[in-house]
């Protein structure tokens, strides 16, 4: 493989913000991300995750702060000086140009002679196993082809930073799953360095080294996709990491890492998450793998079921409970609408969470 | 789509396609009648003319001077699509790529000249360019032409540019191409095809632009459609088939770009200035 | 993850050029700047230099005094009767003549032949119009001649150097420009639509009713509009066609002999802004009246 990699240590975002506007701002982003290290920027539409994507590359200008390729400030560059390679979200890929071309842009506008470029361009076709398809035009192929061009236009330059802005978001469910794998397999076949945007959990999850959890414009949580799966350190995390119900309730006690809270009566253990005081709201976080379907107890509440699905290999149901809080559970049992249940989690499974401030929920 | 089969609808599409026919047949007649006209020797008072000649082109190329007029048409119509497509297709490309302060009044200034007929703007225009010496002289009427040009490559353009995804010049930056290498390389091979139509539009229309020409020309800077207006306006001073064969040459001059024009437009944008994507 | 580590960084505000930007304003935006000038210098000073110029009469008197001659001359102040005498009926002929076509011909598959033959006129313009008109409808030609062949007359009808000779033109020129308008509109709208009343039990006429009529009501105000504001400055063949010293006598010629003929530039430009004045009126009128103001212009440009 002769596409190399850049030779530096590390990329490092220091108190990167942006000013403008209400919506895509940024607060004091510091990051700092290793040679050869998958990071995904994960958060919902409007967390800025895509403006930070576009600060690192250079076309959104910051307001303050600085990005630093090891001793070299990249910020002040504009994005043509950067050498950074990039996929787009709609790949946005030269209609003009057919995918030779395409993929040759970047060395082109860096003056590589004819014979290198060939070689380069071929090696990448190879990578991303389109040969044969190198004359057609971009509107001559599939998504999922559109996608390789540009996975391939962007690591043909060899680049210190791979960007990838939600980079599956315009393919079918199975092409996605399809497409997530070859990134996989390219960013194990040539270790680039890459940051890549997303809005889902499972993307994230699979594909990262470290995960960087983003919530309006400020980084909430950063850590390895196990981290963030198992202790989400605040409230929204959580919810993206699949807590789906989450109880209101009143904290009755807390220990270190334990607490208990009222939630319309019935007491419920968990550890914490967040530092709580006795009589404060809190939320109690919970999977809808983890409820069960048993007996009145400890940890248990009395709820309705509204619906039962059959997903296969057991059914999903929504319930509520007298206290109004709304329930979604998996159970290997069908239960009948209406009827009344119990549904029941253990002590490790539910996270307690303080009250979010507002305006940062 | 709904047909309906009805009797009555039949009746209505008929009374329809009738009067589309009426009109049609009434037009080529009236384009037959200049061009028969034209190759007539005498024609009064008959269906067709008594005996049919050339002579009447070559009386017209001499009586007329077409041969200078024809140059200097040419000459203020390439000046017209020049600047106007440089100014426009800039213009257009700031309009449609950045929300600016006042940016919906600039579109307004631009429209005006587009909306206003000619003749209203026309006469304003005349008495500025008379004080400031230029009417007359081929600046003038070059500078009278642009006033409806350039807003319309810049109308023309805004939506053939917006639908031009801006990623693809933010892939160009990203990849290495500087603002010249950006122009070259991507810029202007996608644009080339809503350049080349505005252009070839604005070519039809002021080799067709009468008000603003006759108001500001002088006895050199006219363009071919004055000529005519002139001949027919002293008509009797010459005779009629000659002023019928000048009246070809302009028909012959402006259906050339007119046919090349088609190739790259729909003829219902000459109208309605670029509508043709599909509705969002 | 960093843990903030210290850095020399410097945090400054946003430059002046960055404040600049995140309100639009950067190189890209000046380049709308040269074609800005140009509309200033050749459109916008004209305008108003003849706006201001028309309240310095040539032959002295008050700053009115050409708006008072206008409306006391009879030989001026008619002809703005006179030239809308000709731009309403024609545009409301063109108008109700090209909404019927207009549903009719997007049914059909290749509407290119017609669309292309239509847009001849329009390309041509009114001086050939009015050329070519001179002969066809003279005593002798051709359309008097098929008249009197079928019967239909004994005496050639009169139709050049009348009203009717300026009508006929601006039929031939305004219909197609009136119907291709039209028709954008038309097709513009989704079928879908009109399939959905149908198989709700509306019949043709209820569809065209309550569902194109509605959707299609702003896109006939502009289509009017323009094609009026078109009409009333009809000018090359009001000279050619009809009799442009008496019944047609538009306020287009009024504007030219006083700039061109009698030289008094005050005056024409007076002209220039009562017929102005007239075109804004009406289009305002109509556009008010579909309580349009605001949206008209703006979507009637786009088409």
């Amino acid at each position: 493989m002769t596409i190399a990699l850049s030779q530096f240590e590390e990329v490092r975002l220091d108190r990167v913000s942006r000013d403008f506007g209400t919506l895509n701002a940024l607060r004091d982003i510091s990051l700092t991300i290793r040679r050869r290290e998958f990071i995904a920027l994960l958060g919902p539409s409007g967390c800025g995750k895509s403006t930070t994507l576009n600060c690192i590359a250079g076309l959104l200008p910051v307001t303050g702060g600085a990005i630093w390729l090891d001793k070299h400030r990249v910020d002040t560059l504009r994005p043509e000086e950067r050498g950074f390679g990039m996929v787009f979200q709609n790949y946005a890929l030269f209609p003009h140009l057919n995918v030779r071309q395409n993929i040759g842009f970047g060395l082109k506008m860096r003056g590589t002679l004819k014979a290198e470029m060939d070689r380069k361009v071929d090696e990448a076709l190879s990578l991303v196993r389109l040969q044969g398809q190198e004359h057609k035009l971009p509107g001559q192929l599939s998504g999922g082809q559109q996608q390789r061009v540009a996975i391939a236009r962007a690591i043909v330059i060899e680049p210190p930073l791979v960007l990838m802005d939600e980079p599956l978001s315009n393919l079918d469910a199975k092409l996605r799953l399809e497409m997530r794998a070859e990134i996989r397999r390219i960013h194990n076949e040539l270790g680039a360095t890459t940051i890549y945007v997303t809005h889902d959990q499972d993307e994230a999850l699979s594909l990262a080294d470290r995960i960087v959890v983003l919530r309006d414009g400020v980084i909430r949580q950063v850590g390895t996709p196990k981290e963030l799966y198992e202790q989400p350190a605040h409230l929204d995390v959580a919810d993206f990491m699949g807590f789906r119900n989450k109880l209101k309730g009143r904290v009755l006690s807390s220990t270190n890492d334990r607490a208990v809270i009222d939630v319309n009566g019935a007491q419920i253990h968990g550890i914490a998450r967040e530092k709580l005081s006795s009589g404060s709201s809190a939320y109690a976080a919970i999977r809808p793998d983890d409820l069960v379907v048993g007996e009145p107890g400890p940890n248990s509440l009395a709820v309705t079921v509204d619906t039962i699905e059959y997903r296969g290999r057991e059914f999903v149901g929504t319930a509520h409970s007298h206290g109004g809080h709304d329930f979604v559970f998996r159970s290997h049992v069908s239960v009948e609408p209406g009827s009344q249940i119990h549904l029941h989690a253990g002590d490790e499974r539910i996270l307690v969470f303080a009250e979010p401030i507002q305006g940062r929920a | 789509m709904i047909r309906d089969t009805t009797i009555g609808s039949k009746l209505w599409a008929a009374a329809v396609w009738t009067v589309v026919g009426f009109f049609v047949v009434n037009l080529l007649a009236m384009i037959a009648t200049v061009v028969t006209s034209s190759f007539a020797t005498r024609w009064l008072g008959t269906w067709l003319p008594i005996g049919w000649t050339t002579r009447w082109y070559s009386s017209a190329w001499s009586e007329f001077q077409l041969g200078d007029v024809l140059l200097v048409t040419f000459q203020v119509v390439g000046a017209v699509v020049l600047i106007s497509g440089v100014l426009g297709v800039t213009a257009a490309y700031a309009l449609a790529r950045r929300d600016f302060a006042g940016k919906r009044l600039l579109v307004l200034l631009f429209l005006l000249p587009l909306l206003i007929p000619p003749i209203t703007f026309g006469i304003p225009l005349a008495t500025v360019l008379y004080r400031t010496g230029l009417a007359g002289t081929f600046w003038g009427v070059v500078a009278a032409n642009l006033v409806p040009t350039v807003p319309f490559v810049i109308l023309v353009m805004i939506p053939f540019i917006e639908q031009i995804d801006p990623k693809i010049e933010a892939a160009a930056r990203v990849f290495g191409a500087n603002t010249f290498k950006l122009f070259i390389h991507v810029l202007l091979p996608l644009l080339l095809p809503g350049i080349l139509a505005a252009l070839l539009l604005v070519l039809v229309r002021t080799i067709a632009m009468f008000e603003l020409t006759f108001l500001v020309a002088g006895p050199t800077s006219q363009t071919l459609v004055v000529a005519l207006y002139y001949a027919v306006f002293a008509a009797g001073v010459r005779a009629v088939q000659s002023i019928d064969a000048m009246a070809v040459v302009y028909m012959v001059t402006t259906l050339i770009w007119l046919i090349i024009a088609l190739r790259f437009v729909n003829p219902t944008q000459i109208v309605t200035r670029a509508k043709q994507q599909p509705a969002h | 993850m960093d843990a903030l580590a210290p850095t020399p960084t410097i945090l400054e505000g946003p430059s002046l050029r960055q404040r600049l930007a995140a309100y639009g304003f950067d190189a890209v935006t000046l380049l709308v700047v040269p074609a800005a000038i140009f509309s200033l210098l050749l459109f916008v000073y004209p305008f108003a230099f003849g706006f201001i110029l028309s309240f310095e009469p040539k032959a002295g008197g008050d700053w009115l005094a050409n708006y008072k001659r206008f409306f006391s001359d009879p030989f001026l102040y008619e002809t703005i009767g006179k030239t809308l005498g000709l731009a309403v009926p024609v545009t409301l002929l063109n108008l109700l003549i090209a909404v019927p076509i207009a549903f009719r011909v997007r049914l059909m598959r290749r509407q290119r032949l017609l669309t292309t033959i239509l847009v001849l006129p329009i390309t041509l313009g009114t001086v050939l119009v009015a050329e070519g008109l001179l002969n066809y409808l003279g005593p002798q030609g051709w359309f008097n001649r098929t008249l009197m062949t079928f019967g239909l007359i004994s005496q050639p009808l009169k139709l050049v150097h009348n009203y009717w000779g300026v009508f006929a033109s601006l039929v031939i020129t305004g219909f197609p420009f009136t119907f291709l308008l039209t028709l954008s509109y038309v097709t513009g709208i989704d079928p879908a639509l009109e399939q959905a009343a149908a198989t709700l039990g509306a019949s043709a006429w209820q569809r065209f009713r309550h569902i194109y009529l509605p959707l299609l009501m702003p896109g006939f105000a502009i289509t009017f509009c323009l094609s009026f504001v078109q009409a009333f400055s009809v000018f090359p063949s009001a000279v050619l066609l009809g009799e442009p010293a008496g019944l047609t006598r538009v306020i287009s010629i009024a504007a030219y002999q006083a700039a061109f003929e009698e030289y008094d530039y005050p005056m024409a430009s007076a002209v220039a802004m009562i017929m102005g004045f007239v075109q804004l009126a009406i289009v305002v009128a109509v556009l008010a009246s579909r309580g349009l103001f605001y949206r008209g212009p703006a979507s009637g440009a786009k088409g």
